[in-house]
């Protein structure tokens, strides 16, 4: 594999890091940023101004504000077609999704699936656990192999961060991270970022809270990228021991793109103070065992969304999780299945979303490129 | 020796064990050093010229912590190839770690080692022991037995002596050797499933962070049990400013501690993670070269903070020499997930030129960092290696030499390496400083081909 270099280090100074960004790499990168809408001949009309030259979909920090925005209008016609009787369309007939997950996971994988079948692609899932996997045949065999049965889109969940960039680099079908270790969920973000609009049209200069573990969320990951993109005012709150360093407090922020423009607050009381989205995250059980945690009565108590807590935020303010939700920890069951809460639609806008994006992958390699 | 006697003329000697730095011709006869002249002169008859005008002539480099593999993990190394990768790197004497299968904690494996060096490598192979059984840190290895067979020190390698007690045992008990407890400095409950430096490049990528606390704190830990047992301790790839300035103070207060500091940790940082040649993704956005797991090592590249000050550490004394810590892997070691690859990177033959980088730069001299190739681990082998020493171009000693081009600028290739490890993070970069011929006992065992455009 070819490697994008900056072309210019010198010997004296291969360091790296600070004081290099004269060095950064212009090259085009094999996740090109790609110009929005170039139309195709032979695109179909239904779903206007989403084809290009995007490859893979690993994460939004290489989106443009304006591709964000056509995934998003784009979902708003996938939306019509999943409120028909008739739920299907020939779209992507002849294409073949192939679904790979190493972690379990109901709600993705259906989701995607469902997105693929209503579009007319043929989907196939395949679920192997990352462990008897690497015992045996290496992950770059293994989808080496599926690749080999003709595969246009392949949307791997894998257990270790990057695995998604690693097999993009391998194989020519179109990779989909559908959550990769503690880094990234773009399809997550990008249903988020859906939800949001259809409640608050356009979400510049919204303020979005976002409570919880943000240190092993990939979710939150994503969020941060698009909602940044997207213009919004994101403030964060959670146990210092659950921020990633460049978060936490102490620790700088500023020399990283991934962190810049966050605000991160200590007292979830004022993290809530006139928020338009108040989303809390899923907080695992294990870290109380790994120390980050004293327990979960601890964490409810100071982080837990309900409804004296919500009442801080802006009224009619729309309080979201991404899912599968601890009731009782995270978040109170009154909240959760309360008027504000639009958990079960992020849950539909998901599909909709998801068929946006295989249909912008496929609309590429329909192009022919 | 039935070989020509050798002159290499014309060249800049640097041999700080002797403190000479001059322009002369270094004469080469059976095996041993004749002479090094007092200035550049005509050849004497019946000498073969090695011609080193507008170079650097330094004793052999000497690396105290490389991984041959040899016995057990012959595809990832071998003994002969693992030797014939040091001479490409200018490395005369190199010391075989003790992590292979089975483990150096035994004689007979040692002796294998040594054995094996002797009948297939091209320059000198020495051996450390494990300290304990197994590299398991529970008991000590027969120490005395393994000083006899010629061991140089104790280390368990990439495992930690974990356990303070064993570290102090072992540290009160090689005395009747005499040797070194070398130890990898890495507290593994903070360290934990730690992936790479912790910062903002860590979090920025979902890979869990190693805190540079890690090793502080068994810096720490081990320069009080030096103190406490007043053993000799040789702390491993020193790589963050803390532990540097810990190991400051101990030799202020005169303890018996030494160490060293590997290429990479003088060169580059966690920013290769990106897979972008130490360069930051414009707008933070990440790109299918990122997580490069050839930038995977243990302990991790750190931040240019610590590489400043393991370089400083290195110009002042407080480190005392550069070990490569080379790591061959096999390719399917590495083509995985960042989680999955093995640590470590294969760099005695890019060694030279990564640690030019510092010199390049003006932190570091020619002539400090040919010393801490030569004289400084010379030193810390002492009389144990063959008695006469090694490292110096004294009249007598081994004919161990090195022909530098300092300003020579090539770009990695790691296809052309000798070793079977291709795995580095500096492909397709460029180094400046080169080894063009090195020699071992008097016989050339490396040639650099025609300088790379």
């Amino acid at each position: 594999m070819a490697r994008t270099r900056a072309a210019t280090t010198t010997p004296e100074r291969l360091r790296g890091q600070s004081g290099n960004t004269e060095n950064e790499t212009t090259q085009a990168s094999p996740v090109a940023h790609r110009k929005p809408g170039e139309a195709r001949p032979n695109q179909p009309p239904m779903f206007g101004g989403l084809s290009g030259s995007r490859r893979n979909v690993l994460d939004l920090d290489d989106f443009s504000k304006e591709e964000i925005e056509h995934i998003l209008q784009s979902a708003d016609g996938m939306n019509e077609v999943l409120s028909r009787d008739v739920r299907k369309t020939p779209t992507l007939r002849g294409k073949t999704i192939l679904t790979l997950f190493f972690e379990n996971s109901t709600r993705t994988r259906v989701s995607f699936e469902q997105a693929g079948k209503v579009l007319g692609a043929d989907v196939i899932n395949v679920s192997a656990s990352a462990s008897s996997v690497s015992k045996g045949e290496s992950l770059l065999n293994t989808v080496r192999t599926l690749e080999a049965m003709k595969i246009d889109v392949l949307v791997m969940r894998h257990p270790h961060s990057g695995a998604p960039y690693y097999v993009a680099s391998k194989i020519d079908a179109a990779v989909v991270n559908a959550g990769d270790g503690t880094h990234a969920h773009p399809t997550q973000s990008l249903l988020d970022l859906y939800t949001m609009r259809r409640h608050l049209g356009d979400i510049v200069g919204k303020k979005v809270t976002i409570i919880g573990d943000l240190h092993f969320s990939r979710v939150a990951r994503s969020d941060v990228w698009g909602l940044r993109k997207m213009g919004a005012e994101v403030t964060v709150c959670g146990p210092p021991t659950l921020l990633p360093y460049g978060l936490r407090p102490g620790t700088e922020q500023a020399d990283s793109a991934a962190f810049t423009g966050i605000n991160v607050v200590d007292r979830v009381e004022e993290a809530l103070e006139g928020a338009d989205v108040v989303m809390a995250l899923r907080i695992q059980q294990e870290r109380q065992d790994s120390g980050n945690l004293p327990d979960l009565r601890e964490y409810s108590k100071l982080y837990g969304i309900n409804a004296d807590r919500l009442a801080l935020a802006s009224p009619g303010a729309l309080l979201m999780h991404p899912g599968p939700m601890n009731e009782g920890i995270e978040i109170s069951s009154e909240v959760a299945h309360g008027a504000q809460a639009v958990i079960e639609e992020q849950v539909s806008n998901g599909v909709a979303i998801r068929m946006a994006v295989l249909y912008m992958l496929c609309a590429r390699s329909r192009g022919g490129e | 020796m039935v070989n020509k006697p050798i002159v290499i003329t014309g060249g800049r000697v640097i041999d700080p064990a002797q403190g000479i730095d001059r322009l002369a011709d270094v004469l080469l006869k059976d095996g041993v050093v004749e002479a090094v002249t007092d200035a550049p002169g005509t050849a004497p008859d019946g000498y073969e010229v090695i011609d080193a005008t507008g170079m650097v002539v330094a004793p052999g480099f000497i690396d105290i912590h490389t991984h041959l593999r040899e016995p057990g993990l012959e595809h990832k190394e071998t003994i002969a190839t693992g030797t014939r990768a040091a001479a490409a790197g200018g490395f005369t004497t190199i010391c075989a770690m003790p992590n292979t299968e089975p483990n150096q904690d035994n004689a007979s494996t040692v002796e294998f080692v040594l054995r094996t060096g002797r009948e297939q490598g091209v320059v000198r192979v020495m051996a450390i022991g494990a300290v304990t059984l197994e590299r398991a840190g529970k008991r000590l290895v027969e120490m005395a037995e393994l000083a006899d067979a010629g061991v140089i020190g104790f280390s368990d390698d990439g495992n930690p002596v974990a356990d303070p007690n064993i570290m102090r045992q072992a540290l009160t008990y090689s005395q009747i050797t005499g040797l070194p407890i070398i130890n990898h400095c890495e507290e593994p409950s903070i360290a934990g499933a730690g992936l790479m430096q912790m910062g903002v490049i860590a979090s920025h990528l979902g890979l869990t962070g190693v805190p540079s606390e890690a090793e502080t704190v068994m810096v720490e830990r081990d320069i009080a049990l030096a103190e406490l047992t007043g053993g000799r301790l040789h702390i491993a790839h020193l790589s963050t400013r803390r532990a540097v300035e810990a190991v400051r103070r101990a030799k202020e207060r005169g303890l018996r501690v030494t160490a060293e500091a590997t290429p990479h940790h003088v060169s580059i940082t966690d920013a290769w993670v990106y897979g972008l040649g130490g360069a930051t993704p414009d707008d933070g956005a990440l790109s299918t070269v990122a997580y490069d797991t050839n930038t995977k090592v243990n302990p991790p590249l750190r931040t240019n903070d610590d590489v400043d000050a393991v370089v400083e550490g290195l110009a002042d004394g407080t480190i005392d020499m550069i070990a490569s810590d080379h790591a061959p892997h096999a390719a399917t070691d590495k083509e995985c997930t960042y989680q999955e690859a093995a640590h470590g990177i294969s760099n005695i033959e890019t060694a030279f030129g990564s640690c030019m980088v510092p010199v390049h730069a003006g932190a570091l001299s020619l002539e400090g960092l040919i010393e801490r190739m030569t004289a400084a681990p010379a030193r810390f082998l002492g009389p144990t290696a063959g008695g006469k020493g090694l490292g110096s171009l004294k009249p007598g000693l081994p004919a161990d030499v090195v022909v530098l081009d300092p300003a020579s600028e090539w770009t990695v290739d790691p296809s052309a390496f000798f070793s079977k490890g291709k795995n580095t993070p500096l492909a397709g970069t460029t180094l400046k400083g080169r080894v063009v011929t090195t020699l071992y006992a008097g016989e050339v065992v490396h040639e650099a081909g025609v300088a790379v455009e």
